[in-house]
């Protein structure tokens, strides 16, 4: 085992880097990270319109929402890999066309997490907002937002690592992440896959349950803070 | 759009059998996973501690590792560790959809075990005692107090679950299970008519999605309601 | 304009509000004068909070009309953001921001609605909050704050918006019965400088004590509009008896 992690676990973290593009598990952590990243702020955009009552916003939001959770990955991924050079007339990296197709596909999430961040907020902040003149959307960037991010961060941490997890399917088109590298340690070695594939699971298992880990305590902390706020009179420290 | 390929006999055949497959993995992942997740729910709560600590690292590996990756392990690691006559007995028969089963359903009733043991939680104390004191026995007040609370408490995020394991069926075609994911690559390698074959199978998936999510939907709202 | 509608600070005419196909107001009318101090009171669910709820337009109304200071609330082509920020509004569960210090909770609609300068903003606050007796608390977070601190936070920050009209809904009822007195203390003090308000509260003493005119509000309707020592010592309306002798048992 040890010989073996010494052999391949460069291989395994950061993929043929600097010989090919990064891959490994640098390179899934790169597509988990920025998919999260970018598909944030169109999260804001669409899970605000999953709340308001406009049906112009309302429609389009929900339908976006309910396509793409409704579809796997996998399909998304196809899509991705079919319709981008035929509208673009160019064609794209596994790498890219991977990327675009997890910030597609996570942007319907993350505004699920938003839409409920801020329908989870009890509606007397809304209405006192309004009720000393704030309009809407002042309303909702200095009272609304501001609470509603910090009871998200913990549906965040999660999305991250669902992410994380869901970018292992990408090495089907070729993305040269940690899965497709691990494959890869499995062909030069051909004798006992069981090795290959479990370091596999742990270099994922770490990361994931560390994380899962962190996002239980923050949201226990924001509990505890929640219910010193609903009993009034409680010195609390934040 | 050009879906004249479908007229070949053998395409529309594939699409169908992909889809019925897609549907047996699911299902069949689905019972096996809620089973093994009672099973689970109840021995988290144990006072061995070893059991705890095993049936702990059960639910850890299984939320924390992708679900491909936990079928390519039972794919290429998982018979060479069976003893020789297990190991021929499994190769006769159907090896790439059986080890798909067993993965999702294991993978699935981690994240089940969970969802029921905090619904359980979830009700408070003063619950069963008011049961027991308006004279029901323990298993009455179970059957009668405790579990059509947890029954509604849980379904959403069951369903919410179910969805999540309906679309990881697609996954299967990663160790070469022929269902419908599987099928449409197929397809679309012989006759290129790759934006027909997508569109078929998104609709498939859609449906049935959409099917779960709108169940999740009404039972929140007969939830709510039925607790006001 | 006449001298009626120039001293006229709320007028209800013909007022509906409908919950599906429940009527919860039904055909009220009343005027409020400047500087008058109404207080609503009646059995619960009789519309009360509703009906307050209606003239800052928390609630849409289903008919009649409401003017505030000579201008219809519920006219669509008013910017309710200006209308609202020239009524107060207390609500029974103080509805403080609890990410705010109590500072930020009462400067926050000077900043952002009236466009006060930052540091006016912050004088204002200090100067209220001094005024509801918390000029010790200007930097607390409301979680470390009583009930009856939170409700005179929230009083500072209805203020602040210098309005003419403030409006109580049951101030006191989400209090523990010791820390009413500061809260009724401090809306009889408004009371005294002339600010015109309308509050609905059970507290009947106080009643007694600050309002001009108490309205009796029954299913929905205005039954009685009286001054306080008619409304107690002799009240005409079989209704209102019961409710006074429920009251007082």
């Amino acid at each position: 085992m040890f010989e073996f992690i010494q052999k391949y676990g460069l291989f395994y973290l950061l993929g043929g880097w600097p010989e090919t593009e990064l891959g490994g598990f640098a390179g899934t952590l790169v597509l988990a990270g920025v998919g999260v990243g970018v598909s944030f702020p169109l999260a804001i955009v669409i899970g605000f319109a999953r709340t308001s009552k406009n049906p112009a916003f309302f429609i389009p939001a929900s339908v976006w929402v309910y396509m793409l959770r409704g579809i796997p990955l996998l399909m998304i991924l196809f899509w991705a890999y079919f319709l981008i050079p035929e509208l673009t007339g160019r064609a794209m990296t596994p790498f890219a066309t991977a990327m675009a197709a997890i910030i597609i596909y996570e942007s319907a999430f993350m505004a699920e997490i938003v839409r409920a961040g801020i329908l989870g907020l009890p509606k007397g902040q809304t209405e006192a907002a309004r009720s000393i003149g704030l309009g809407y959307w002042q309303a909702m960037r200095y009272v609304v937002l501001p609470q509603a991010l910090v009871n998200m961060i913990p549906s965040f941490v999660n999305q991250f690592v669902s992410t994380v997890k869901a970018t292992s399917i990408v090495y089907i088109i070729g993305v040269s992440e940690l899965t497709f590298v691990a494959q890869q340690v499995n062909a030069i070695e051909v004798t006992n896959p069981v090795r290959t594939f479990i370091v596999l699971a742990f270099f994922y298992f770490i990361p994931c349950w560390g994380l899962s880990v962190l996002s239980r305590k923050i949201e226990r902390d924001i509990g505890a803070r929640r219910k010193a706020a609903n009993a009034p009179g409680k010195e609390i420290r934040i | 759009m050009d879906f004249s390929f479908l007229a070949q006999e053998e395409f529309l055949l594939a699409l169908v059998d992909g889809l019925l497959i897609t549907c047996k993995l699911f299902l069949a992942s689905w019972i096996c996973g809620f089973a093994i997740a009672l099973v689970m729910a109840n021995l988290r709560d144990v006072r061995f501690a070893v059991v705890r600590f095993v049936v702990s690292a059960y639910l850890e590996y299984h939320r924390n590792v992708p679900t491909v990756v936990q079928m390519l392990v039972w794919y290429f690691a998982m018979p060479e560790l069976l003893p020789d006559s297990i190991r021929l007995w499994v190769n006769r028969g159907n090896t790439e959809f059986l080890f798909a089963w067993v993965a999702l359903s294991l993978n699935v009733s981690a994240y089940f075990a969970e969802d029921i043991r905090s619904g359980v939680r979830a009700i408070p104390a003063t619950q069963f005692e008011a049961a027991r004191a308006i004279g029901l026995s323990a298993l009455g007040g179970i059957i009668y107090v405790i579990l059509p609370q947890a029954v509604r408490l849980t379904i959403p995020t069951l369903l919410n679950r179910t969805l999540i394991l309906f679309k990881d069926t697609s996954l299967a075609m990663a160790i070469g299970v022929a269902e419908l994911t599987y099928q449409v690559r197929n397809i679309e390698n012989i006759t290129f008519r790759a934006f027909e074959a997508y569109f078929i199978a998104t609709v498939a998936y859609l449906t049935i999605s959409l099917l779960i999510m709108f169940a999740g939907a009404w039972f929140s709202r007969r939830f709510t309601v039925a607790y006001r | 304009m006449t001298d009626t509608a120039r001293n006229t600070m709320v007028e209800i005419r013909d007022l509906e509000k409908y919950y599906s196909s429940f009527k919860v107001l039904d055909g009220i009318s009343g005027s409020v004068k400047k500087g008058e101090v109404i207080v609503i009171c009646g059995p619960s669910g009789s519309g009360k909070s509703t009906m307050i709820r209606t003239i800052n337009r928390l609630e849409e109304i289903d008919g009649g009309q409401i003017v505030v200071d000579g201008r219809d609330i519920h006219d669509r082509n008013y910017d309710i953001n200006q209308l609202r920020s020239k009524i107060g509004f207390v609500f029974q569960q103080f509805n403080l921001f609890p990410h705010l210090s109590a500072r930020d909770n009462v400067t926050l609609s000077p900043l952002k609605v009236a466009g006060m300068p930052a540091r006016e903003a912050s004088e204002l606050a200090e100067h209220l909050l001094q005024k509801v007796g918390l000029s010790d608390k200007l930097d607390a977070m409301p979680a470390s704050l009583s009930g009856g601190q939170q409700q005179r936070v929230a009083i500072a920050r209805a203020l602040a918006q210098n309005a003419p009209l403030m409006l109580f809904d049951e101030p006191t009822s989400a209090l523990d019965p010791e820390m009413v007195g500061e809260v009724l203390t401090v809306i009889q003090q408004l009371a005294e400088e002339g600010q015109t308000m309308m509050i609905v509260t059970h507290e009947m003493g106080f009643a007694g004590k600050v309002a001009d005119r108490i309205w009796f509000m029954d299913r929905g309707r205005i039954l009685t509009q009286s001054p306080p020592g008619e409304f107690f010592n002799n009240p005409e309306h079989p209704r209102v008896q019961k409710f006074l002798s429920d009251m007082l048992r």
